[in-house]
């Protein structure tokens, strides 16, 4: 039994070590609760989808469509930008602020229903020349999931919310095809059933081969309604998810890097070396400002590395996107570098800053986007995001790297992650206050 | 390790040479410390401690571990800002820049980068004070020189051993040539070798003028080191002036007798106590103010039943003098 005492001394060092305490028994039930409101299966946390419908058909079949899909729970529907305090109501989307808006990831999908569908909206034959306009579906090419989705709901509002249309629809393929049952109308339709057979043995074939384009036919032939697809952003990316990872796992990493290199500063409080540089000419805020700016050269470093990397193994597309990835990898740097002084100075001891960060990192990267894309997750999580350093830096190293957004167009990410670098840098100013002195 | 004693000699002195030492009339002291009082919530860690250190002066502070030496020495520095009174350098207030450039501080812990080699953390400390060029490269060498680290300079910190990282602590203090210079308890767990490198460390600086406050709770590092000590005890200053002015305020021309004796511990203890001495350790200790007291004093033990084993007779020393003043041991 000469093994008990190794563990009830294991067991005596643990309670008294709450850091290690907070990690083992806190963090799973923390992280536990994260990922269960996520993915959670209640009804009002389920992400909906948000797509832009824009409507110039104005028929009684395509009003009847998007009223279908606006009582869709799972979508929510969008035919005109939101309103901003004290301006004026914007007007609805057209087909060119859509694709805009597509493009500039304000939504993933836009659906365009052109002039003349609601004429010939159900639709057997979608290659047949005249078989009328056909809905479009633009997508962003890095979600992969909404597209297919709206897709699927499209076809089921027609099944359901237009039933009138879908009679008279049938009467008149009906009269088309089988009308009479004359030998003409026979032979016609015979012929017409040869070439679904035919359009069927292709879709067949097509799903046989990955190579074959991805946005050419989309869900067209497989419902009632022709809905052609078209990616208006990603459509040239080699792999679309490489740079959202790039910067995802990056900057979640970095924010460890930022605390631990910060967590220096505790070593050197421990040690007396902080009183001792803070006897010299050294001041706090120049203390704090070398460490900043060390940090900040690290994460950077770090995050050059990063990309190197994903250029060298996944074929990003880095090289061309240099400017914009110094603006987003400065920004983030400093930000993140702010972060880890700010929970340094909070913190007393390196086991205190081991938990710390690691509970408050994981959570920022879990619901800022570092783990999985915050456009899967509901609204709520995905607004509580936006409080993420994590979620700036993505969307800005996003912008960059998929969406080829020119530097200006950075400005909101930009603004946020260096004002947080600003506040969190004068909050941990204020209480390093305690290092100053005694 | 033999120590050279060519790495006494400087070759860019950071302490003012001896010539220099003669104080002009309106030169400020080196310190001027005015009723400073400190306190740490319900403790008084300083206690309207007033003195003054003149230039090429060595002042010892002696006391045991708490007496408030260091809180002291970090309200100089300008790390402590004390509830009341006023502390000058060269008659610039504590903190101020000019009172920092004057002040090299050799604090009690390590307080160097364990993983930076000496010479790098010579050279950090170094710009801390904002030398650079060739004035940091010769300070440095003198650093190095002075505590004999110039074949251990590339040598990260964390791998040198308990001695070397001590001096190496003492040289970054003294890297951009201070005026006043305040050891904490340089030789805290050093062995007796290392402590006798730090201490020609030490004399060496004094050869060059060095005004030096040196805190200690060991008596002979206060006697062989200092001019002055001032002993220090809850966080007042008790008695201050030479080791034997100290003594003689303390015992006048008295000994002290040392006796062992053979007998039963509680008739022993009742005898000590019947002559006025005390039991340390199970050796009666005696005042006394011509040695021929010896005598009688042995007569009287015999008489109890007591059986003398040895005597000794011995002037008093810095810590017969705490011992008096605050009839504690200097150690307790």
């Amino acid at each position: 039994m000469t093994f008990l005492p190794i563990a009830r001394t294991s067991l005596m060092g643990l309670r008294r070590d709450r850091a290690s305490l907070a990690l083992s028994f806190i963090l799973p039930i923390a992280f536990f609760s994260i990922f269960a409101v996520i993915f959670g299966s209640r009804h009002d946390t389920v992400a909906r989808i948000s797509v832009i419908l824009v409507d110039q058909d104005q028929s009684t079949a395509s009003r009847q469509l998007v009223a279908a899909l606006d009582r869709e729970g799972s979508l929510r529907v969008e035919t005109k930008p939101e309103a901003k305090k004290n301006a004026p109501a914007p007007a609805d989307y057209t087909a060119v602020t859509a694709e805009a808006a597509v493009k500039a990831g304000d939504v993933s999908v836009a659906l365009i229903i052109p002039h003349g569908w609601g004429a010939n909206p159900i639709s057997f034959r979608p290659d047949q020349a005249n078989a009328g306009p056909t809905l479009e579906l633009l997508n962003d090419a890095s979600d992969t999931i909404a597209p297919q989705m709206v897709s699927g709901l499209l076809q089921k509002a027609a099944m359901t919310a237009m039933p009138v249309t879908m009679a008279e629809q049938g009467m008149k393929y009906t009269g088309q095809y089988i009308g009479g049952l004359t030998p003409d109308q026979q032979k016609h339709m015979e012929a017409n059933l040869a070439l679904l057979r035919q359009l069927q043995a292709r879709q067949a074939a097509d799903a046989a081969n990955p190579a074959t384009e991805p946005g050419a036919g989309g869900s067209g032939f497989g419902g009632l309604i022709a809905v052609k697809e078209r990616s208006v952003v990603g459509e040239n990316k080699n792999n679309p998810m490489i740079s959202f990872y790039a910067a995802a796992i990056g900057v979640m990493f970095l924010l460890f890097t930022a605390s631990g290199s910060a967590g220096a500063l505790l070593d050197e409080a421990e040690s007396g070396t902080l009183d001792r540089v803070l006897s010299s000419r050294i001041s706090i805020t120049g203390l704090l400002a070398g460490k900043l700016l060390f940090n900040t050269v690290l994460a950077f470093t770090q995050l050059v590395v990063m990309f190197l990397w994903a250029w060298a193994v996944f074929k990003l597309d880095f090289f061309s996107h240099i400017p914009g990835f110094i603006v987003m990898g400065l920004c983030s740097a400093v930000a993140v570098a702010s972060f880890g002084l700010l929970l340094a100075s909070l913190c007393h001891t390196r086991a205190q800053l081991g938990a710390v960060s690691t509970i408050v990192i994981l959570t920022m990267s879990s619901i800022g986007g570092s783990m999985f894309p915050r456009y899967l997750m509901p609204p709520n999580i995905q607004k509580a995001g936006l409080f993420t350093i994590n979620a700036w830096a993505i969307d800005g190293f996003t912008k960059v790297f998929w969406r080829d957004q020119p530097i200006s167009a950075l400005w909101p990410q930009v603004s946020v992650l260096l004002g947080v670098a600003v506040v969190l840098f004068l909050i941990a100013r204020r209480i390093a206050r305690r290092w100053e002195y005694a | 390790m033999a120590h050279n004693s060519e790495h006494n000699e400087p070759r860019s002195p950071p302490i003012a040479s001896p010539a220099a030492v003669t104080m002009t009339p309106a030169e400020p002291l080196p310190l001027q410390v005015t009723t400073l009082v400190k306190r740490f919530a319900q403790v008084t860690a300083v206690d309207g401690i007033s003195l003054s250190l003149h230039r090429g002066e060595c002042l010892g502070l002696l006391g045991p571990n708490g007496a408030g030496k260091s809180t002291l020495i970090r309200s100089i520095v300008g790390r402590v800002i004390p509830d009341s009174g006023q502390v000058a350098v060269f008659g610039s207030p504590a903190a101020s820049p000019a009172a920092r450039a004057a002040l090299g501080w050799v604090p009690q812990e390590l307080a160097i980068y364990p993983r930076l080699t000496a010479r790098e953390n010579l050279h950090a400390f170094g710009s801390y004070y904002g030398l650079s060029g060739k004035s940091l490269d010769e300070a440095i060498a003198w650093c190095l020189n002075w505590a004999a680290l110039d074949d251990r300079a590339t040598e990260l910190t964390r791998n040198l051993s308990g001695g070397m990282k001590r001096r190496l602590n003492m040289a970054a203090g003294l890297i951009h040539q201070p005026r006043l210079v305040l050891m904490d308890e340089p030789t805290v767990g050093v062995d007796p070798q290392s402590r006798n490198r730090i201490f020609e460390m030490i004399e060496a600086l004094r050869e060059k003028g060095a005004t030096i406050i040196y805190t200690t709770h060991y008596m002979e590092e206060a006697e062989r080191l200092c001019d002055r000590i001032a002993i220090v005890d809850h966080g007042r200053i008790i008695a201050l002036g030479t080791h034997q002015a100290l003594v003689q305020d303390a015992f006048a021309s008295s000994s002290q007798v040392l006796a062992r004796f053979d007998g039963p511990p509680d008739t022993l203890a009742a005898w000590v106590a019947s002559q006025s001495g005390r039991l340390v350790d199970a050796t009666a200790e005696f005042t006394i103010e011509h040695p021929t007291q010896i005598a009688a004093l042995l007569e009287s033990a015999s008489a109890a039943g007591l059986q003398l084993v040895d005597v000794s007779l011995r002037r008093p020393n810095l810590e017969s003098v705490f011992l008096k003043l605050t009839g504690r041991e200097l150690r307790d």
